[in-house]
């Protein structure tokens, strides 16, 4: 089965990025993480975000664009990134995500992907 | 038990190893259930009168057929899927003539059914439903919620189990303890509800406490190494001894220090202590086993004539080490207070913290039992206000009038 492993973080983990003495770490464990998943087989894709102040949110109400500055929802965790997996049932997924570094740090979201 | 029971009992093991089987084959809980349909439902009706067939699994699978049939002609089922269910019931039919015993995977469908992705509220009655076949009406009204919304609640967690691919198997050794312990915690959860409902009264609670034990004792079959497993029986066998001294002749609440030992069931007890000594041998003590041994201090009484307080004080003390429940911690209250004199008991009474107890019947009438002895009256009738107020049961509130009024 296809998940989507939904990476949550909080705002230190996102100034953690470009912090001179905490981006080492940060990226390292990414990277590494990364290249876990690749090496297993089962990452299929998968991308980093911007942090949530380059975010841009839209809704179109009455056949008006409504755009507005930042995240839909304001929350303490922020979506950071995601990757799609695909491995044999929801316990290999848990698996998988309880190894990202946010699992850690925030919190990871595991949803099965639609079959289409 | 009587023929009845044995053929209710023999009915619904058997279609809960079907169950188990369709479903960790076919992963479609929801499915499985609906294929085997009114299957139970016939058997229920027909094994009383006709006595347990040689192959109960065939049977069932034999009247689930017509229906499994009709429902495809009915297109509820997809094509795809029904042509799933042909394989798996075919499969079904060649383990049923190929093997002595029916493969009986009820424990990964317990396991699956106390998956931490599974909405916590909804275990028990998931267990219920898929491994005894109870219907959720019945589950809902044990619990105290609506039939409709258990029956949303349990769908809702079906098709999580689909849809999110949870795997129907017994978890890795890492997993394995808390998953156990998510299980016979559903039991004894099942069990509890049962228990209150002491009288035999409430038909919507009638023979969940046998259920539950019926649950117990399937998991030490099937897990016959695991000590807290042998615990958890020994528990509810313990519970189970007392259910026909909890109440008067004339329906009063009779408290467990001063029931009458000769309504206590003899047969239930021995059966309970030996189940305790196997698991006790483990040398792996735990939260069931400590809770059991608790209540086989109670029912030393029965030999000795006295109840045994220090000892159980020094069992609560080891309980409160591993799970440090509120229920513990007034229970080993109520042993100080035993013990050593009201003033002790209350003294750890009031180390609970105060939101913690504000709805928790037995804190109150412990602490009204405390303070009476203590003659602080007018503290004491305050807390027996707030027994009487949190108790369900009409008996015990009557019970804590009387005492209040002494």
């Amino acid at each position: 089965m296809k998940y989507t492993v939904l990476i949550y973080e909080r705002e230190a983990d996102f100034k953690a990025r470009t912090d001179e003495t905490r981006k080492g770490a940060y990226w390292g464990a990414y990277r590494a993480y990364t290249l876990a998943l690749q090496e297993a087989g089962v990452m299929i894709g998968g991308a980093g975000l911007e942090p949530p102040h380059m975010a841009t949110t839209v809704r179109q109400q009455h056949g008006q664009r409504q755009v507005q500055d930042g995240p839909f929802a304001e929350a303490k965790e922020q979506l950071g990134g995601y990757y799609v997996i695909e491995v044999p049932d929801l316990d290999k997924a848990l698996e998988w995500a309880a190894r990202c570094p946010a699992a850690s740090t925030g919190a990871v979201e595991v949803r099965p992907n639609l079959s289409m | 038990m009587d023929a009845h029971q044995a053929a209710e009992l023999a009915a619904r093991a058997s279609y809960g190893r079907l169950v188990a089987y369709l479903a960790s084959r076919w992963r479609d809980l929801a499915r499985a259930e609906d294929a085997l349909g009114d299957s139970l439902v016939a058997a229920l009706e027909t094994w009383p009168r006709t006595g347990v067939p040689g192959k109960p699994e065939a049977w069932l699978l034999t009247a689930a057929r017509r229906h499994l049939v009709d429902g495809a002609r009915h297109t509820k089922v997809e094509a795809a899927a029904l042509a799933d269910l042909r394989l798996v019931v075919d499969e079904a039919h060649e383990a049923m003539s190929a093997e002595a015993v029916f493969p009986d995977e009820r424990l990964k469908l317990l396991f699956t059914c106390a998956h931490p992705a599974i909405d916590e509220a909804a275990r028990t009655p998931l267990m219920l439903q898929t491994v005894l076949g109870l219907d959720a009406a019945r589950i809902a009204s044990a619990f105290l919620v609506a039939p409709a919304a258990m029956g949303q609640r349990l769908v809702r967690v079906k098709a999580k189990i689909r849809g999110a691919g949870i795997r129907f198997a017994i978890p890795e050794p890492p997993e394995l303890p808390a998953r156990l312990e998510a299980v016979l915690e559903a039991i004894y959860a099942a069990y509890g509800s049962g228990w209150e409902d002491v009288a035999g009264g409430d038909p919507r609670r009638r023979g969940l406490a046998e259920e539950a034990i019926w649950l117990g004792r399937l998991v030490v079959g099937l897990l016959p190494d695991e000590p807290e497993a042998r615990g958890l029986l020994a528990l509810m066998l313990h519970c189970e001894a007392r259910r026909g001294a909890r109440r008067s002749l004339g329906g009063a609440y009779v408290p467990l220090t001063q029931q009458d030992i000769g309504l206590w069931s003899r047969p239930m007890i021995e059966e309970a202590e030996e189940i305790l000594a196997d698991a006790a041998r483990s040398g792996r003590p735990g939260r069931f086993q400590l809770e059991a041994a608790i209540q086989s201090a109670h029912a030393q009484r029965a030999v000795t004539g006295r109840t045994d307080w220090d000892a159980i004080a020094l069992l609560y003390e080891g309980l409160l080490r591993c799970a440090p429940t509120i229920g513990a911690r007034v229970g080993h209250a109520a042993a100080l207070g035993e013990l050593r004199g009201a003033e002790a008991g209350l003294a750890a009474l009031e180390a609970i913290p105060a939101d913690a107890v504000k709805a928790y019947q037995p804190y109150w009438a412990l602490r009204a039992h405390l303070l009476k002895t203590l003659r602080r009256s007018e503290q004491a009738e305050q807390a027996y206000d707030r027994a009487m107020a949190l108790s369900e049961d009409a008996a015990v509130r009557e019970f804590l009038a009387d005492q209040a009024a002494r």
